[in-house]
């Protein structure tokens, strides 16, 4: 018997049999397989991979063993010991995603509920198609002009050759500001603003003018006496009827798809000369593709241009104007006039902001 | 102006091929504008001319009357029939139009006996709307008394034909005229022209029974005698009438609408017996009066032009004849009246009386001066023909002047329609249309036709050549224009701000700018308030709104109204739009006071000062209306009714959008509730607006839901101060530190100007202040409030010691005492 050695234990232990490790294994992977829940599988994890678990306690045991004993025992312990601690993760992943599974599932909503807490709110249509039209123009140039809504005679009808014996002038049924004879009115069109322009701005001019207009037609299906025009003016060297026609037809094409396309008639309006009544073949009409009247244009009469004091020698122009109501109407199927007026929230909801 | 294709064939070779629409398109592209296109004449079955034996008045139980007549139709047509009819402009005796059932009447009406009003109705009699001869629907057609009863009545309405309705613009006066139209339509055609006004006058004695004063320049007076006054029209005569939507008459008054009506000379039948002495023209004079054939006793203004015979005025010229020298049933002679009256005169005359006649709408858009003569002996023709009489003598004055000729550029109408028009085709376009050109050089001398006056200018002819050479053989060219600006800032922000509404669940609206009186006493208006400064109409659409609104309430409130009405029960509504009135104690300048500058040149600077100083005040106004939930119940919970907060929110959102900042403070206007609206104002102390809840005596006067809220500013105000270039913030990295702190302090102190002290006094660290409580209650004492405010304190250099950070908030709590007797709250 050798001396007795107080660096390792001289006895063979039973922990370290390879038989008794290989049963620890067993059984922890047996109990880790059994695990239902994470809790089950927190008491296994203890149970045989914790302090006091065999594998822990045989890997004590090591240290004790004769120097060549101790790689061999080593070897074997750490190889279950990582055997039960892979199980170990394994089980808890699949445990986790079980968890996370059930807890998605039971957290489900039904999304296709309808959520109208805040509704939007919408611009009129009206207004739309003027930003709309606006836009058009000032992509290409123009400027936006604007007028008053009581305008004096002399800028609604005088200075656009419109004298107070023209018969032209009882064809607009004017509203008259009291007194009858203090020369003022609602504008009965967007033109006055046409002076205003001329009066204020260094020519080359090139300005739209959206706004409200009033005539006294009673409401109906089709009229209305306080109604919205757009109106166009270029004054420049050298402007004509070509320019016109082009403009037109570009702004057509803007609004309408590029199959749309103008027309010009022969008219007559005091304030041009020649005159137009313009048609647009309107390629969305319900029914087919055909012709719409949309508005009335021309050159801009030379004596309108001396009444602003643009010498028509040097300079010509042209103007164009159409109703927006009449616009909105055949672009976007409105039957009624009185929709436009008043002010149904569930007419105007329709549109929001585009149309 | 109604033109039937048959009567436009008389006058212009038109080809055979060509069918209604094939002229249409002609005219058309003359510049008429077709509004309607009329089938008449196109009947099938038995139209009889039958005469009325008797009939019974029977009285309805739908308060209806009808007769029930007997109709002599001819033996042939199976004698005396019953028929039921609803007018009564007829008498036993009448000769009329009897549809036979089995007739088809123009639009596919077919006719057949039938039970109605308690009788067989055996046929029908029928007007002339419904032959399809004009608009007259005032009640049925009566056949003049040469008709024979039972013939077949085709021939009184002549055969199928089509009618344009045309559209006439004010410049083309010659078409309210078949001569007028049928000379359009050959230069459409460049065929040949037969012009219905060539005749002259018969030489016969000259009379004296024609004078010119003032306002006309040419007078023709032609006299008749023995005139037989039994003598009826010819059917055609009447049937083209009809076409033409007149009714016949008499043969006197019968050939005088015609003439007017083929060659667009007005004329006049005086009875020869009831004047006295010449015809003249000339201005009425002071207190002159004057019965019109209306029977309307007309008080003559200086400005008048009038016919006078020796006894005084007995014609408002070119308007409406005078009652005391109208031909009747015993005219035997006849004062034929031909002029060219002032156009100017007969417009102010026609206003001024309110007297818009057949004569007075050419007269005023100018007549052919050549036409009185040629249109007189047209007249006399048929009067003698049809009338048997005589023509006695013709009476002229003429002091025409020549019409002066237009120098015109021959390129003009290449540099106006911007594509190469030939010299020739511009001289053979002028010529076509009736002008005379003289000279060979690049500017030449046009005379324009008689029957043209409207044609003056240079740019007319211009139009005369382009639509000759075709408006569709025009270019399309686009204009190469100068680099724009794009919209200004106001029009940008405006924008935005509507935007913003619209995306935060505002609708827009846009309400008629018509309000009374009434609706500003609903809104509790004191008499002294500056919105009662009104513009008002001279001829409103309705008498209870004829003043412009100088608040948007009203007209919004209205569509509140009526969408309450209609089940839409959350409402938040705004609108952008004009306010007008005048400013206090203006003066309105009327009449000769009135700046009219002469619009020959550009008007003085002074001038556009004045027009402008002209007009009201006039601004753009955002104003909102909201009643019910601002946030909608669901399934998600309970919604949020709309309130002061709300509205005076929306107003802090439009000033948002407009970067400007925004004043909210204690006050109050009339319609909004004194104890829950707030005004609003700029930085620089600048009222622009209210907002809050209304009065609830508004609400309820209104009949709107109790605890509506309202919002208006003056936008254009809000605007104008909107700032130009935001400056960026400094963003800093820096820790934050965090202080809560509550203040207690009377119910009287605004959170808002507590606020201010504590950012005041709390300095430059200061980041941001916001009140997150406000609490009244037992704790803290009747008429006391406790408001708390969550500090944010940061340095843009540097982590901030707590030392700093104390002293910033103790500064700040140690204002709020001395300022407002605020406590901390413990």
């Amino acid at each position: 018997m050798s001396a007795p050695n107080k660096s390792f234990d001289p006895v063979p232990v039973a922990a370290l049999q390879p038989d008794a490790i290989a049963a620890a294994v067993e059984q922890a992977l047996a109990e880790i397989a059994a695990a239902g829940s994470l809790d089950d599988l927190k008491a296994v994890r203890i149970t045989h991979a914790g302090e006091k678990s065999s594998l822990a306690l045989a890997n004590r045991e090591i240290g004790a063993l004769p120097p060549q004993a101790k790689a061999e025992a080593g070897q074997l312990v750490g190889r279950a010991r990582a055997d039960v601690k892979k199980a170990l993760e394994a089980r808890q992943a699949a445990l986790e995603d079980e968890r996370d599974a059930k807890a998605l599932s039971e957290e489900r909503v039904d999304v296709s509920l309808p959520w109208e807490r805040d509704p939007l709110g919408a611009r009129h249509p009206l207004s739309t198609i003027s930003d709309h039209i606006v836009d058009v123009f000032v992509a290409m140039g123009y400027e936006v002009a604007e007028g008053p809504e009581i305008e004096t005679e002399w800028h609604n009808f005088d200075a656009l050759n419109l004298a107070p014996d023209h018969p032209a002038r009882t064809m607009q049924d004017t509203f008259f500001v009291e007194a009858p004879d203090a020369g003022l009115v609602l504008r009965t069109h967007t033109s006055p603003v046409q002076i205003r322009s001329m009066l204020d701005r260094e020519v080359p001019i090139y300005v739209v003018c959206p706004g409200r207009v009033f005539r006294t037609d009673e409401l109906d299906a089709t009229h209305t006496p306080v109604f919205h025009q757009i109106e166009g003016l270029a004054v420049d060297v050298g402007i004509t009827m070509a320019d016109l026609k082009g403009t037109l037809d570009h702004f057509a094409i803007a609004m309408f798809g590029p199959d749309a396309k103008t027309r010009l008639r022969p008219s007559y309006f005091p304030f041009t000369e020649p005159s137009a009544e313009l048609d647009l073949w309107f390629p969305q009409a319900k029914g087919g593709p055909r012709w719409i009247e949309w508005g009335g244009c021309g050159m801009v009469n030379p004596r309108v241009l001396a009444a602003c004091g643009i010498d028509p020698d040097r300079y010509s122009g042209f103007a164009f104007g159409m109703g927006l109501e009449r616009t909105l109407m055949f672009r976007h199927g409105i039957t009624d006039m009185r929709d436009m007026v008043e002010g149904d929230v569930r007419f105007t909801a329709a549109f929001g902001s585009e149309l | 102006m109604r033109v039937p294709v048959s009567w436009l064939r008389e006058l212009v070779e038109i080809p055979a091929t060509d069918d209604v629409d094939a002229i249409g398109v002609r005219l058309v592209s003359a510049g008429l504008e077709i509004e309607d296109i009329e089938v008449v004449g196109d009947i099938q079955g038995r139209l009889i001319v039958g005469r009325i034996v008797s009939f019974d008045d029977e009285e309805q139980s739908n308060g209806k009357s009808i007769r029930w007549c007997q109709v002599d139709v001819g033996e042939a047509n199976g004698g005396v029939r019953g028929i039921v009819c609803g007018a009564s402009n007829f008498v036993a005796g009448d000769l009329v139009i009897a549809a036979l059932p089995g007739a088809v009447l123009p639009g596919g009406f077919a006719i057949a006996a039938r039970k109605t009003y308690g009788h067989v109705s055996d046929g029908m009699v029928c007007s002339g709307k419904e032959l399809g001869l004009g608009d007259d629907h005032s009640g049925i057609m009566i056949v003049q008394a040469n008709a024979v009863v039972g013939s077949n009545a085709q021939d009184i309405i002549g055969q199928a034909d089509q009618v344009f309705d045309l559209a006439v613009t004010p410049d083309r006066g010659y078409c309210f005229s078949m001569r007028g139209v049928a000379r359009e339509l050959s230069i459409a055609y460049t065929s040949t022209f037969t012009d219905p006004a060539s005749a002259s006058l018969p030489a016969v004695a000259a009379g004296d029974r024609a004078g010119i004063d003032d306002g006309a320049d040419r007078i023709v007076i032609s006299e008749l005698t023995g005139f037989n006054p039994a003598a009826v029209s010819p059917d055609w005569l009447q049937l083209r009438l009809r076409l033409l939507g007149m009714r016949p008459i008499s043969l006197a008054v019968d050939v005088t609408n015609y003439v007017m009506l083929l060659t667009g000379q007005p004329l006049h039948a005086f009875d020869s017996t009831k004047v006295s002495g010449a015809l003249r023209v000339r201005r009425a004079h002071q207190g002159e009066t004057l019965t019109t054939l209306d029977d309307v006793e007309r008080n003559l203004d200086t400005g008048d032009v009038v016919i006078a015979d020796d006894s005084g005025a007995v014609a408002l010229a070119g308007t409406m004849g005078g009652a005391s020298t109208q031909v009747d049933g015993t005219t035997t002679g006849i004062l034929l009246e031909a002029a060219h009256f002032d156009s100017v005169a007969i417009a102010r005359q026609s206003r001024r009386h309110k007297l818009s006649s057949e004569a007075s709408k050419r007269f005023e858009r100018g007549t052919d001066p050549q036409l009185p003569a040629a249109a007189a002996a047209v007249a006399i023709a048929l009067l003698v023909e049809h009338g048997g009489a005589t023509l006695v003598s013709v009476s002229e004055v003429d002091q025409r002047v020549a019409t002066p000729a237009i120098a015109f550029d021959l390129q003009r109408p290449t540099r106006t329609a911007g594509i190469d028009i030939a010299d020739s085709f511009v001289i053979d376009a002028l010529t076509s249309v009736g002008c005379v050109v003289n000279g060979s050089q690049a500017v030449v001398a046009v005379t324009p036709p008689s029957w043209r006056p409207d044609v003056t200018d240079p740019a007319d002819l211009d139009e005369e050549v382009i639509r000759l050479y075709g408006y569709d053989n025009v270019p399309s060219r686009l204009p190469r224009l100068p680099s724009g600006r794009g919209l200004t800032a106001a029009q940008r922000i405006r924008r935005t701000i509507a935007q913003t509404l619209a995306n935060s669940g505002h609708i827009e609206v846009l309400a008629y700018p018509f309000v009374g009186t009434s609706e500003l006493d609903d809104l509790l208006m004191a008499a002294d308030d500056e919105r009662r400064q009104l513009v008002q109409l001279v001829n409103p659409i309705s008498d209870e709104q004829s003043y412009m609104r100088t608040t948007m309430l009203p007209g919004l409130l209205q569509i509140l109204k009526r969408n309450l009405g209609r089940g839409n029960d959350d409402n938040i509504l705004f609108e952008i739009g004009a306010t007008y009135r005048w400013p206090v104690g203006h003066h309105l300048a009327r009449g000769a006071d009135v700046v009219r500058p002469a619009v020959t040149s550009r008007p003085s600077s002074d001038d556009q000062v004045a027009l402008q100083a002209s007009l009201p005040i006039q601004q753009r106004h955002l104003a909102i209306v909201m009643s019910g939930q601002r946030e909608r119940s669901g399934w998600w919970g309970k919604g949020r009714i709309a309130t002061w907060e709300d509205a005076i929110q929306s107003a802090r959102m439009v000033a948002q959008a407009a970067k400007v900042d925004l004043d909210v403070s204690v006050n109050h206007q009339a319609p909004w509730h004194p104890g829950r609206c707030a005004q609003l104002s700029l930085t620089d102390g600048t009222v622009v607006g209210f907002a809050g809840e209304l009065h609830p005596r508004v609400c309820e006067t209104l009949g709107i839901p109790a605890r509506t809220c309202a919002v208006e500013l003056d936008l254009d105000a809000l605007v104008s101060s909107h700032v130009a270039i935001t400056r960026a913030p400094a963003v800093s990295g820096f820790p934050v530190a965090k202080e809560d702190i509550a203040l207690v302090v009377d119910n009287s102190v605004s959170s808002a100007i507590l606020e201010n002290t504590l950012r005041d006094a709390a300095g430059p660290l200061l980041e941001s202040i916001r009140l997150f409580d406000v609490y009244r209650g037992p704790q803290i004492g009747a008429d006391k409030q406790s408001l708390a405010f969550a500090l944010r304190f940061r340095a843009s250099d540097r982590t901030l010691s707590d030392a700093e950070v104390v002293q910033a908030r103790q500064a700040a709590v140690e204002a709020a005492a001395s300022v407002h007797g605020a406590v901390l709250r413990s």
